[in-house]
């Protein structure tokens, strides 16, 4: 862990209840991801991994607890407000504005910043470039064109367009080819490492995530099951059984 | 005079109308995936705000149209957020069943106000025809065709170039998504009723120009114009203006093979066959799009 787990959280969650309906899904749920950190959970399909994203986020009608950002609570705001906390979201699937061009969409990933800073926008367009060659060239494409691969990187660039101090990213790798997969979490580590974003991935592939990870937190029916070091459970003999196919 | 090219300047002119009014329809279930089938009525209240303007304060038709965009503007937004808004979680049969409670609400008020007599906004006499390819069109034709040209050329460079056109068309594709890069989802929905409505106004006072003014003139118009939208595809900006003139062609070349009495019948025919063999209409939304959505960000 390149972070002292001791210094004021970015994001901490604590005694998080959460419905669908009349169906709890997360049960007294806490999570925390510290300033540069990268953290990740883990768990089986329906486990409440993307639930706990959308929480944070403002997307849940039905929620209870705390869900604090820079100490200040976010739990009930809109999501158009919790973005302009500087937290993103790359919701799972391919979720990009298919209609709007490639460069339609990172423009309208920098709509809460003023249009004053329009030179500088336009800069940072540049800089998405930079990490997404592919994109460059796709550029005045419609969005819903591209391959899949193409689009998560898409909806990581616009996500990265309000210089975000917390990326959350919900299975950014799913239904990607291994060479796609690869690529994506090579830039997600990039984003963190060099651009110091702090990062809470969600994760289908738990050995990718737990080797890249700072924190992992593992997430079962909607309960905390084990949390820890990334690497120290990559070792863990019962996440083994779990997630790592016996491995 | 040619009857098949005055055939197709009078497609070219009622079409102008049913596009506008298209829009309107499209532009709403875009983003909400709800028809507001008190959109008629809208542009029926539009050209009796124009009327009054007109007869009762003195204005100049240009400024009583504005008033009448303006009002009208004013009237789809109040609509959306007194009927429609609290219902925007409700499932679909409730804000329908409350948009007809609507049209039926504004087409009383319209009779309270300004009575059951036939209006028009028609100035002076008949105005002199023009021979354009071979058929007749009146100024007021020519001024109805201009007009809409100009406003959709607008509105197209509103939607693509400008910050909130680009937000409308975001929130048109995903609008959950729309809201987590911190569009204002209110707001957006709210100007796209505004745009509507006062296009719907616009083509409300062209026709009270053209024709007459009267409390049911919005079932009609409203419903041809909502065939234009499916034709053209429902929630395609430019399936709308397509739709719309492909419907008023298709109405008034028809009435060469049918007896002219059943033209209002044929839009319906055409709905029907649009809804059996293309649904998803001329430019509805390909499939690559469609798999672009985020279908799990409201689970
Ligand atoms: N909109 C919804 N309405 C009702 N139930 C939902 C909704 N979205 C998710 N659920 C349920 O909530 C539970 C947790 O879902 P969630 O999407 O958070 O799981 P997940 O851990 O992200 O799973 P996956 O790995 O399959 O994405 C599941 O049982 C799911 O069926
Ligand atoms: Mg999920």
């Amino acid at each position: 862990m390149r972070t002292g787990r001791t210094e004021n959280p970015l994001l901490q969650i604590k005694g998080l209840n959460s419905w669908y309906g009349q169906v709890q899904i997360l049960h007294d749920v806490h999570l925390q991801v510290h300033p540069r950190e990268m953290v990740c959970i883990i768990g089986p399909n329906g486990a409440g991994k993307s639930t706990i994203l959308k929480n944070v986020f403002g997307l849940i009608a039905k929620n209870q607890g705390e869900i604090l950002f820079e100490g200040k609570s976010i739990r009930k705001m809109a999501p158009e407000k919790v973005v302009r906390h500087g937290i993103s979201i790359v919701p799972q699937g391919r979720s990009v504005f298919p209609s709007l061009t490639v460069r339609e969409n990172l423009e309208l990933g920098a709509y809460i910043r003023a249009g004053s800073e329009s030179a500088s926008i336009e800069q940072d367009i540049r800089k998405i470039f930079d990490k997404f060659p592919k994109l460059k060239e796709r550029q005045h494409q419609k969005a819903g064109l591209l391959s899949g691969g193409e689009q998560q990187m898409v909806a990581i660039g616009r996500a990265l367009m309000i210089k975000p101090k917390l990326l959350l990213l919900d299975e950014p790798s799913l239904g990607l080819s291994p060479q796609m997969k690869q690529v994506i979490f090579e830039k997600i580590v990039e984003i963190n490492r060099k651009d110091g974003i702090a990062v809470l991935v969600v994760e289908q592939n738990a050995r990718l995530s737990l080797a890249l990870s700072d924190y992992a937190y593992v997430l079962e029916l909607g309960h905390n099951r084990l949390e820890g070091d990334a690497k120290r459970l990559l070792k863990d003999k019962r996440v083994a059984k779990l997630y790592l196919g016996g491995a | 005079m040619s009857v098949t090219a005055q055939l197709i300047a009078n497609g070219i002119i009622a079409g102008a109308i049913y596009a506008l009014v298209a829009l309107g329809y499209t532009m709403v279930y875009g983003i909400l995936k709800f028809i507001n089938f008190a959109h008629g009525e809208v542009l029926m209240m539009g050209a009796y705000f124009a009327y009054t303007c007109v007869n009762y304060l003195g204005m100049p038709i240009w400024l009583a149209l504005l008033v009448a965009m303006a009002l009208s503007a004013l009237l789809g937004v109040i609509i959306e957020r007194v009927a429609y808004k609290p219902l925007r979680y409700s499932g679909r049969l409730a804000p329908l069943i409350t948009a007809i409670a609507l049209s039926i609400f504004l087409q009383s008020m319209a009779l309270i106000i300004w009575g059951s007599e036939i209006r028009t906004l028609r100035q002076g006499s008949v105005s002199k025809g023009n021979e354009i390819f071979g058929a007749v069109i009146t100024n007021n034709q020519l001024l109805i065709i201009a007009t809409t040209v100009g406003v959709l050329i607008i509105l197209h460079l509103f939607l693509k170039y400008a910050k909130l056109g680009k937000a409308m068309r975001a929130a048109t594709d995903n609008l959950p998504l729309a809201a987590t890069i911190g569009i204002e989802v209110d707001k957006v929905i709210g100007i796209t009723f505004a745009i509507g409505s006062a296009l719907a106004a616009l083509a409300g006072v062209l026709v009270g120009i053209e024709q007459n003014i009267e409390p049911t003139m919005g079932i009609t118009l409203g419903i041809k114009a909502f065939t234009a939208a499916v034709v053209g595809g429902i929630g395609n900006i430019q399936g709308a203006v397509l739709g719309g003139f492909a419907v008023g062609l298709i109405e008034n070349i028809g009435i060469w093979f049918i007896p002219s009495g059943y033209k209002d019948a044929i839009a319906f025919l055409v709905l029907v066959i649009m809804l059996i063999f293309r649904p998803s209409g001329i430019l509805g939304t390909k499939k690559e799009e469609e798999m672009g959505k985020t279908e799990s960000l409201f689970g």
